[in-house]
C-alpha cells in the first residue's frame, strides 16, 4: 500500500483548555477484527481539547467502530486508545461523567417528553457537579438551544424524524461534556435542521471549548464543521488535514473538457495553463467548446477512496483515470 | 450524595414515571382490561362447579391461585419484554452511556415491573370479590401473609424475568422463547385446573417451577383448612414451600446481575442499529 500522504495542517485551531493538557483523544495502532474480517487495521490520530474533528469515510470504513471503541462500547482487537487520558475500556462512572454520546435512537421513551426526559438524564450528572463546571446543562437552556423549546411538553412518539435528532443531540449534551461524541448526527435532517445542527456544533466548540469528534459521510458537512478532516477508508486513515489543506493536496490534478467537430474530449492534467496552451494552438478555431475544471474537495475524497479502497476497485479507478 | 445512591434515586424516578405514563396509556388499560374480562369470565361461567372433595366453589378454589398465575406470569414476562425491547430501541444504550446508568435503569425497571402488580392484581381482585361470595375468605393475617408471599414470589420471579429479557435474541423471539414456555408452565401448575388432574409426570416437572408454589401458598393462605384435601398429600407442604421460593429467589439473584452485566457490555449503536434492521424485515 502506499506511502499514507501527510498533509500540514497551516489552519491549526488555537489549543483551548488547560495548558500543557494531553489531547482529549488519542489513538495509536487501533486494529479490530472480527474473526478474519478486519474492520480496522491501525488507525492513528488525535483530537486535541477544543478542536472538531470530522471522521469522514463511505459506508463500511470503520467510523461507527472506531467510535464505539472511543465510547467504551466495543473493545478494539489491539491498539491503544485514551479519552481525556483514559483508556476507554477501563473508563468509570466518573470519567462516563465527563463525555456525551450522540446516539441514534429510534423509538426509546415513545410516552416520555423531552422536557421530562432531559430532566430524567441530568439527574444523573449531579452528582459531578463543580463550581468551575455545572452539571448537568440546565434543561430550559438546553431545549432552546437546540431548538426544542415549543415541542418540550409533546410526547417524544410524537416528533418527527428531525426532531427526534434534536432531541437525540440534547441527550447527548445534557451532562455538559467536555468531549463529545457524534456518529452521523444529521442523517435525517432537512437542510434548515442541518444549518441549525452545524451552527449549534460551532457553539458548542467556541463558547463551550467542547472537543467534538463526529463521523458522517456527507463532505460538505465536514468541510463546514471541522477544524480538520480525517478521511478514514477501508479500515486506515489515508489522509488528515483541514478542508483547505486536503483540497490543495490534490487541486492539481483538474479535468479540461472540449468538443472538436462535434466530439468530446476529457483530459485530466496537474498542468492546466501549458495545456490549453497547447490545445488552443493545436486546434485554435476546430474548438467549440473548452471547460476547466479544478478538482474540489469531493474529487479529492472520492479519488483517495478509490485509491485506498479495495485492490480489484483501486485498478480499475485507475484504468478510468 | 454518592453518585451510585443518587442513580438509584433516578431509578425509583423513573420506575415511578413509567408506571403512571403505563396507568395513563389506552394500550396498557386495555391490557388491564383484557386480563379481567377473561379472568372473570373463567370464574363467572364456573360459579357453581364445585371443586373436588374440597365443597368449595370454584371462584373461591381458583381466585388465589389465579393471582398467583398472573403475578408470575407478569413478573416474567413483564420485565422479559421491557428489557428485549429497551435493548433494540435503545433505552438501555442511552443508559450506558451514563455515569452509573445501568444502576439507575435496573432499578427503575425493577420499580415499574412491581408497580404495575398493583394494577394487574387489582383488576382481578376487585370486582371478584364484589361479584362472587366467600371469595377471599381469609382475616386480617391471610392478607399480611400473601402480602409477605407476594414479596417472595417477587423475588422468585422477577430476577428470571430479568434473565429472559437479556438472553432472548430480539423482542420477536420473546413468543417462542418467554411466552410458550412460560404458558405452558402455568398451564400445568394447577393454576386453572387443580393439578392432580395432570399425569404423574407434569405434576413433578411443575412443582420444580415457583408458579405451583405461589399458587399453593396463596391457597394455604387463603382457604379454609379443610381444603387441604384438595393439595398433593393432602397438605399445604409451607416448608417445602418456602425453601422452594426461596431457592429461586437466591439463584435468581445470583445469576441476574451476571447475565445483566455481560448483556449490557455488549449493548452498542452496532447492536441496536443491527435491531432495526431485523424489526424493519420481519420476513426472513
Amino acid at each position: 500500500m502506499a506511502a499514507v500522504p501527510e498533509f500540514p495542517d497551516s489552519a491549526e485551531p488555537p489549543q483551548l483548555g488547560p495548558p500543557g493538557a494531553g489531547p482529549a483523544v488519542r489513538v495509536r495502532g487501533l486494529r479490530m477484527a472480527y474473526g478474519t474480517h478486519e474492520v480496522l487495521s491501525g488507525v492513528d490520530f488525535d483530537v486535541r481539547q477544543g478542536e472538531v474533528v470530522c471522521l469522514l469515510g463511505p459506508n463500511g470504513a470503520g467510523k461507527t467502530t472506531t467510535i464505539e471503541v472511543l465510547e467504551g462500547f466495543r473493545l478494539p482487537s489491539a491498539g491503544s486508545v485514551e479519552v481525556l487520558g483514559v483508556d476507554p475500556a477501563r473508563g468509570d462512572d466518573a470519567w462516563r461523567a465527563r463525555i456525551g454520546v450522540v446516539l441514534q435512537s429510534w423509538r426509546d421513551h415513545p410516552r416520555w417528553t423531552p422536557r421530562r426526559l432531559l430532566g430524567y438524564l441530568g439527574g444523573y450528572y449531579e452528582p459531578y457537579s463543580t463550581p468551575e463546571r455545572t452539571h448537568p446543562w440546565e434543561v430550559e437552556d438546553l431545549l432552546s438551544t437546540v431548538g426544542l423549546t415549543e415541542e418540550a411538553d409533546r410526547k417524544i412518539a410524537t416528533l418527527s424524524g428531525g426532531r427526534r435528532r434534536r432531541l437525540d443531540v440534547a441527550v447527548g449534551l445534557i451532562g455538559r461534556p467536555e468531549l463529545l461524541f457524534l456518529d452521523e448526527p444529521t442523517a435525517g435532517f432537512d437542510p434548515q435542521a442541518r444549518r441549525d445542527f452545524h451552527d449549534l456544533v460551532h457553539r458548542l466548540s467556541d463558547l463551550e471549548g467542547t472537543s467534538i469528534l463526529l463521523t458522517t459521510h456527507d463532505l460538505g458537512e465536514a468541510e463546514r464543521l471541522a477544524d480538520r478532516i480525517l478521511i478514514l477508508t477501508d479500515g486506515r486513515i489515508v489522509a488528515h488535514g483541514s478542508a483547505a489543506a486536503l483540497t490543495r493536496q490534490v487541486a492539481g490534478t483538474s479535468e479540461v473538457r472540449w468538443v472538436r467537430d462535434g466530439e468530446q474530449f476529457v483530459h485530466a492534467t496537474d498542468e492546466i495553463v501549458p495545456f490549453v496552451r497547447r490545445l488552443l494552438e493545436q486546434h485554435g478555431d476546430e474548438l467549440t467548446d473548452l471547460e476547466v475544471r479544478r478538482a474540489d474537495l469531493e474529487d479529492t475524497y472520492i479519488a483517495m477512496v478509490q485509491r485506498f479502497e479495495s485492490r480489484p476497485q483501486r485498478h480499475l479507478a485507475e484504468v478510468a483515470r | 450524595m454518592s453518585a451510585s445512591r443518587q442513580a438509584v434515586r433516578q431509578g425509583l424516578r423513573r420506575g415511578w414515571t413509567e408506571f403512571v405514563q403505563s396507568l395513563r396509556s389506552p394500550q396498557d388499560q386495555g391490557f388491564y382490561l383484557f386480563i379481567g374480562v377473561v379472568t372473570l369470565a373463567v370464574l363467572w361461567f364456573n360459579r357453581d362447579n364445585e371443586v373436588g372433595e374440597t365443597g368449595l366453589l370454584y371462584p373461591t378454589f381458583a381466585l388465589p391461585s389465579i393471582l398467583g398465575g398472573l403475578l408470575t406470569f407478569g413478573l416474567v414476562i413483564g420485565p422479559g419484554y421491557s428489557l428485549a425491547m429497551e435493548r433494540e430501541d435503545g433505552t438501555l444504550l442511552r443508559h450506558k452511556a451514563l455515569p452509573h446508568g445501568m444502576e439507575g435503569y435496573v432499578t427503575g425497571q425493577l420499580t415499574l415491573q412491581s408497580l404495575t402488580l398493583l394494577p394487574s392484581l387489582l383488576v382481578v381482585l376487585v370486582p371478584s370479590l364484589l361479584l362472587f361470595d366467600g371469595v377471599m375468605p381469609g382475616g386480617a393475617g391471610s392478607w399480611l401473609a400473601v402480602l409477605g408471599l407476594i414479596v417472595l414470589g417477587m423475588l422468585a420471579t422477577m430476577p428470571w424475568g430479568m434473565v429472559l429479557g437479556s438472553v432472548v435474541p430480539g423482542v420477536q423471539k420473546m413468543g417462542t422463547w418467554g411466552m410458550l414456555p412460560v404458558l405452558l408452565i402455568t398451564a400445568i401448575s394447577g393454576i386453572v385446573v387443580p393439578i392432580q388432574a395432570m399425569w404423574g409426570w407434569v405434576q413433578a416437572v411443575a412443582q420444580v417451577f415457583p408458579v405451583y408454589w405461589i399458587g399453593l401458598g396463596l391457597r394455604s393462605a387463603f382457604l379454609p383448612p379443610e381444603a387441604v384435601v384438595g393439595e398433593l398429600g393432602d397438605s399445604w407442604r409451607t416448608g417445602p414451600m418456602l425453601l422452594v421460593l426461596g431457592a429461586w429467589a437466591v439463584a435468581g439473584l445470583v445469576v441476574a446481575p451476571r447475565v445483566l452485566r455481560r448483556m449490557a457490555r455488549r449493548q452498542s449503536g452496532s447492536t441496536v442499529e443491527a435491531a432495526r434492521e431485523t424489526a424493519l424485515q420481519w420476513v426472513r
